[in-house]
């Protein structure tokens, strides 16, 4: 029979508060799960896993592409572009342009194509923790929620064929459409954030959206010595939503040399941290299950 | 001269830098910064003025009249986002992906869908002194930031220098924020994932024609590997601002460090000449 698949989601709101090198410290320690890197914009996890990838599957997304010959500069297309892909000679930029396809409908002389263009890569890797899904949008990419859904999809796919219990999803910063693709069938979100007045207010943020989409967030602490005040003024702000906070991180320059070394802290070295890491992950687990803690 | 303060990574020290510089410049001259991490605005945090005035941004969104729809399902054929499917006979939209283009509307041959402004966002503006600044906030919830990014750059003038705090990473957000910017100035940190999305966010910038130049923030950390980046591939270093616990905690407080330190005002000021001589010879 199979088991019932969890899908765990961290993210950050804000970025750089260590969401990423968290995810590598908690593929050492979960076990029996596949991997999901949705931070398709700024992929990192690649560079601690250092994944092996058996499979890789283009991205397409599709821009417009005029005819010259064909125009006869009547404008419909610069009317209707919503995207200010048109410009006012009416040649196209592609990096403005969304490729929704309404100029293509609108132009009277049949000059606007839509092509298939490759604006990224979505694979599928062995890592020394298991499988992997993951992806990288070119830069510049657009539908960055349909890569990050096409990276879910895959894990799911992973975590049935392997018959795992949970999927580990690297998310993205930011609360726009890519973190709300990676939240879609989310069971729990892990935020990870730091004591710093920006933290705060990004965490309000991002905690609303994981809320909004149904999906439960917990909140961990990164870096959490560098402003005991602000700690708190999180750990207040948490208990005022009811979120429950499942531990503080303090900033640990072992951290960065781990990385360096291309392993997480809990590969890396033991101590305060470490152990502070492993608090965290037996309380998520604990909530996965919801086994008493 | 606009000068777009970006990064592939989140939380390199962009807004640090953005606030900084604005702070600085604005000692001499009249300066406009905007915040256009509408995702996760922070710049304000650093500043301590009155917003007074704002304005929302709407996108449109279709709405479906069941009783014209005969369910043909054209709309959700033609729809690149996958945002509007017909369900049971009855034809929904999905407001999370919907990106507001208006073809559903166009191709409908029942006239069944018509399109109604949704809030997604707003701008706020305020100044004091000799700094004008501008914030824009997408709404928790809604997906869709550009137009918002949008919104602020309209309220540039041109005849002063402006700042832009841009969202992290190089997607839609960051390429919309970069559009039209005289230089791109690349925040990152000196570690391993801190190179890795500097090269994407220098490759952005080749691709947008836009001239850029680095700032390594918490210099001292992890390894040198982006100074060597920089000189292979000919991109200036303009500057490095250490890895400094003090530096830190005043991040923490929200409090912009050329206040507590000013000898980076000089710093700051002549950064911009550098960019000012960069941007001329590029033209
Ligand atoms: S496909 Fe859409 S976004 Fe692209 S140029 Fe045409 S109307 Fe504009
Ligand atoms: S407005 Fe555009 S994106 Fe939205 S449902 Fe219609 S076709 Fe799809």
């Amino acid at each position: 029979m199979n088991k019932q698949i969890k899908e765990l989601i961290v993210i950050s709101g804000k970025g750089g508060t260590g969401k990423t090198t968290l995810v590598s410290s908690l593929a050492a320690l979960a076990e029996d799960f596949v991997l999901a890197d949705c931070d398709v914009d700024a992929p990192d996890l690649h560079l601690i896993l250092d994944p092996e990838n058996y499979q890789s599957e283009p991205f397409y997304t599709q821009v417009a592409v005029k005819d010259e010959e064909k125009c006869s500069g009547c404008g419909q297309c610069l009317d209707h572009c919503r995207f200010g892909a048109i410009d006012k000679d009416y040649s196209i930029d592609p990096l403005a342009c969304e490729g929704c396809g309404v100029c293509e409908f609108v132009c009277p002389e049949g000059a606007i194509r839509m092509e298939e263009e490759v604006s990224g890569h979505s694979y599928l890797s062995k890592t020394r923790y298991g499988s992997m899904a993951h992806a990288e949008l070119g830069p510049g990419g657009e539908a960055s929620g349909q890569l990050v859904t096409r990276v879910k999809e895959n894990a799911r796919d992973l975590s049935a064929e392997e018959n795992k219990e949970l999927i580990l999803v690297d998310g993205s910063p930011g609360i726009g459409c890519p973190v709300i693709a990676s939240l879609s069938n989310a069971d729990l979100a892990l935020i990870v954030t730091e004591p710093t007045q920006s933290g705060i207010h990004d965490l309000e943020r991002i905690a609303g959206v994981a809320q909004h989409f149904g999906v439960r967030p917990l909140v961990c602490i990164n870096k959490s010595d560098l402003s005991e005040l602000n700690a708190e003024e999180i750990e207040n702000f948490a208990s005022r939503k009811g979120i429950q906070m499942v531990g503080r991180i303090p900033y640990d320059r072992e951290i960065v040399e781990a990385m360096v070394n291309g392993k997480s802290i809990v590969e890396y070295t033991r101590g305060e941290t470490v152990d502070a890491i492993k608090g965290v992950w037996e309380k998520v687990r604990a909530n996965l299950w919801n086994v008493e803690d | 001269m606009k000068i777009a303060i970006t990064a592939g990574k989140g939380g390199t020290g962009k807004t640090t830098v953005a606030t900084n510089l604005a702070l600085a410049l604005s000692k001499t001259r009249k300066v406009q910064l905007l915040d256009c991490d509408v995702e996760e605005p922070d710049s304000h945090i650093f500043l301590d003025l009155n917003l007074q005035s704002q304005e929302p941004v709407y996108l449109s969104r279709p709405k479906v009249d069941q009783e014209a729809c005969d369910s043909c399902g054209i709309c959700s054929e033609k729809c690149q986002f996958n945002a509007i499917a017909v369900v049971a006979e009855e034809t929904m939209v999905y407001p999370e992906l919907c990106h507001g283009c208006g073809l559903c509307t166009l191709v409908c041959p029942q006239d069944a869908i018509t399109e109604s402004s949704h809030k997604i966002g707003k701008i706020e503006w305020g100044n004091e002194d000799n700094i004008k600044f501008f914030q824009g906030e997408l709404t928790v919830g809604d997906p869709i930031a550009p137009p918002i990014i949008e919104a602020l750059k309209e309220k540039i003038d041109p005849s002063e220098i402006s700042i832009l705090d841009s969202p992290p990473g190089t997607a839609c957000p960051a390429v919309e924020t970069l559009q039209g910017a005289d230089f791109a100035l690349l925040v990152t940190e000196p570690t391993p994932f801190g190179l890795h999305d500097l090269e994407m966010a220098v490759e952005v910038s080749r691709k947008m024609g836009i001239p850029h130049g680095v700032v390594i923030n918490r210099y001292g950390i992890g390894n040198t590997d982006i100074k060597g980046y920089c000189e292979e591939n000919a991109i200036p270093l303009l500057m490095t601002i250490p890895d400094n616990r003090e530096i830190a905690e005043l991040y923490a407080d929200g409090v912009p460090f050329v206040l507590k330190k000013p000898e980076w005002i000089d710093r700051f000021t002549a950064l911009v000449e550098e960019i000012s001589s960069l941007v001329q010879e590029n033209k």
